[in-house]
């Protein structure tokens, strides 16, 4: 049997007050596996600001700068202010935030340290919705679930908007790195965050992040959905180097319906709303494909 | 020099380490003059061109819990859009010092001075001092980085310049050596600080249980930055020759029937009617409040027990209350067994002018009041269509 090539040193105690089967705490794990302990994180408002645990407890091996929700762009800013007029060198700095915190109330600032190529690396741990809160409709919800303040009805009221591309976002910011990553593929997601880690300058990471409670997902499936997840397309995992778009896992091209039908939150959309997700699906993907071949056309930073 | 190259000059004298700003009117020349500073060597700091004024004091706290000297200023709508992160900062015991050049909010659009922006700030948790000089506000900030980090306060103070009376108007300022400085303030050394190797949470969630206890310790804290505040304006003033009068300052209080409260560049202005009405033998004084948090109770309570009359000028307006100094001084004197008569001028708002005229009818009304009793406890000075007040 060939040897993982995930690093075997723990950075997460138990102790997460995370949910059965909750994805985010994979997401965590993962990316300390492949930063280390000369880590700092920032985190604001969301799953993650209380998943540490109550004080004076703290689940993690490395220390956390709680923030506020809208503010983790600014709050890696500053630290990193302070630590290089400190004269401290080799720390990463982490922005570790949810989707709302993200690509709503925190793109802001987000987009702020971006723009000042802010040396950090930017983690979204994308759970599709306001889950900390209850599973409320964020900008990253994608089309046709159901959440609390999406709550179909009687008149078939789902999420009647598409969920917002923060990758093609941030690739307008001109960043020197932006990956999408997947807990179903840990080596791949350790690679690329080891990968941003090398870079220098702002990095963003797209963490897809099943959630048991709000997508009404089976706790024992939650890998089993985000590798669905890129089988169908719905999340490929790709990354943007310097500009050059490189698809880093095909999928097998599974119908999307695979990953849909495990997920209480899609189960009111009909045959030809799910053909209409398909489409959408599939219309991204081609772009995404195109993407990757113009890049390597036109050798874009090579 | 203007008020706003004193606070800039305040901030490089105190080697403020990482500086966060957006710029705002009237308080762009702050940090224009750091920008320059930093970028001509004069400063070693890392100055972060931030998006907003949200995002620059979520950067300073950060920076600060990281162990760096911070300094950030703005006005107003800024001033306001922080409101969530100036309560973070207090919370997490950080003692960054910031430079509020005090400004009307809108609407209607204003640029001109007024104390509501500051005052809407007083249950945040910093230090507020209202300054009546560019002298005092470059002193001031020297003096609140060491009030503020000290172990038995910690906590973030603002500094309150009135805009363009203060901020755009120049007047003569000393500028302490650098040297006389560094004694006067040592290198920031916080006892925590968030830095690799040490796995700690800075701001995690607490229970019930334990919440209270954290709000407990920040309130003992501001207690102990009255105190400090005169302590240090002591030690400052041993240093470098000048002192501001504490947390309440008097002037020309002394056997004085009636005495006007107020704070900022108006105490100024009143000075001289005080001056103009004694030469005239009549027995009036002047109280400015320099801190408003801490606010000076005691020296209140001592000051109130003494006169028959007690006018309070206020630059803004609590709606649905009074203006904000009035409710505290009334507070401060409500157990008092010999309380004076009181009663609130508000005046100034959006930049109109409180001229000397003013502030002499304000004192005749005081008297007036203070003989015969109160007719109506706050009035709304110099508006148009209020006959009796208007110019």
């Amino acid at each position: 049997m060939a040897k993982t090539t995930i690093p075997e040193e723990e950075f997460t105690y138990p102790g997460s007050t995370g949910c059965p089967g909750c994805g985010a705490n994979l997401v965590m794990r993962y990316l300390l596996k492949a930063l280390g302990e000369r880590t700092i994180v920032s985190i604001p408002a969301c799953c993650w600001a209380v998943m540490p645990g109550y004080w004076p407890s703290n689940c993690l091996k490395v220390p956390i700068l709680y923030t506020a929700f809208e503010a983790t762009g600014a709050a890696i800013s500053g630290l990193r202010a302070a630590l290089d007029i400190k004269g401290i060198k080799d720390v990463n700095i982490v922005g570790f935030a949810g989707d709302g915190g993200t690509v709503d109330i925190g793109l802001q600032a987000m987009s702020g340290a971006a723009e000042r190529r802010t040396e950090a690396i930017y983690v979204m741990y994308d759970n599709e919705a306001y889950m900390n809160t209850g599973i409320q409709r964020s900008g990253s919800t994608p089309w046709g679930a159901w959440t609390t303040t999406t709550p179909v009805g009687t008149t078939h009221d789902f999420k009647h908007e598409a969920k917002k591309d923060i990758m093609a976002i941030m690739q307008a910011h001109r960043i020197p790195y932006a990956a999408t990553v997947s807990i179903a593929h840990p080596e791949d997601f350790i690679k690329k965050i080891q990968k941003a880690k090398g870079i220098r300058g702002f990095k963003f990471i797209h963490a897809m992040s099943p959630c048991p409670p709000g997508w009404r997902l089976n706790p024992m499936l939650s890998v089993e959905a985000a590798r669905l997840a890129v089988e169908t397309h719905m999340f490929p995992l790709y990354e943007i180097e310097h500009g050059r778009v490189r698809i880093t896992r095909k999928g097998k091209g599974l119908p999307v319906s695979e990953y849909l039908k495990l997920q209480g939150r899609f189960s009111h959309l009909s045959e030809s709303e799910i053909s209409e997700i398909q489409s959408a699906v599939d219309a991204s993907w081609r772009y995404l494909e195109e993407e990757e071949k113009y890049a390597a056309q036109a050798g874009i930073n090579e | 020099m203007t008020g706003n190259y004193a606070s800039a000059y305040g901030a490089k004298l105190s080697r403020a380490e990482v500086i966060a700003a957006y710029p705002i009117t009237p308080q762009t020349s702050i940090v224009e003059k750091l920008a320059e500073f930093v970028s001509t060597g004069e400063l070693n700091a890392k100055f972060v061109p931030v998006e907003s004024e949200h995002s620059a004091m979520a950067a300073c706290i950060a920076a600060e819990t990281a162990g760096a000297r911070t300094y950030t200023a703005t006005s107003s709508h800024g001033l306001t859009l922080m409101h969530e992160v100036l309560m973070w900062a207090s919370g997490a015991r950080l003692p960054i010092v910031m430079t509020n050049v005090s400004r009307a909010m809108a609407p209607p659009w204003s640029v001109w001075v007024d104390h509501m922006d500051s005052i809407a700030q007083r249950d945040t948790g910093w230090l507020q001092f209202f300054c009546q000089s560019n002298q005092e506000v470059l002193d001031t900030i020297i003096m609140a980085y060491k009030i503020c980090e000290s172990k038995g306060v910690m906590l973030p103070a603002m500094i309150i310049e009135d805009a363009f009376i203060l901020s755009h108007t120049s007047e003569p300022v000393d500028i302490p050596d650098q040297e006389m400085v560094d004694s006067f303030l040592p290198a920031y050394a916080p006892e925590f600080k968030i830095e690799v190797g040490k796995p700690m949470g800075f701001g995690s969630l607490v229970k019930p249980d334990q919440y209270m206890e954290f709000r407990y310790k920040a309130m003992l804290g501001m207690k102990a930055a009255h105190d400090r505040i005169l302590r240090v304006e002591q030690e400052f003033k041993q240093v470098f020759g000048r002192e501001h009068g504490g947390l309440l300052e008097l002037y020309r209080c002394e056997n004085a029937e009636v005495v006007l409260l107020t704070a900022g560049s108006v105490a100024a202005t009143a000075k001289d009617v005080v001056d103009s009405m004694r030469s005239k033998g009549v027995p009036v004084g002047l109280a400015r409040v320099r801190a408003f948090r801490p606010f000076p109770h005691d020296e209140i309570r001592a000051l109130g027990s003494r006169v028959a009359g007690l006018g309070v000028l206020d630059r803004s307006y609590t709606f649905g209350a009074a203006g904000a100094m009035f409710s505290e001084v009334k507070a401060s004197l409500y157990n008092c067994p010999k309380r004076p008569v009181t009663k609130n001028y508000i005046a100034g708002l959006g930049g109109r002018d409180i001229t000397p005229k003013t502030i002499e009818r304000v004192f005749e009304d005081i008297q007036l009041v203070t003989k015969r009793g109160e007719e109506s406890e706050v009035e709304w000075v110099d508006v148009a269509g209020l006959p009796r007040w208007w110019r």
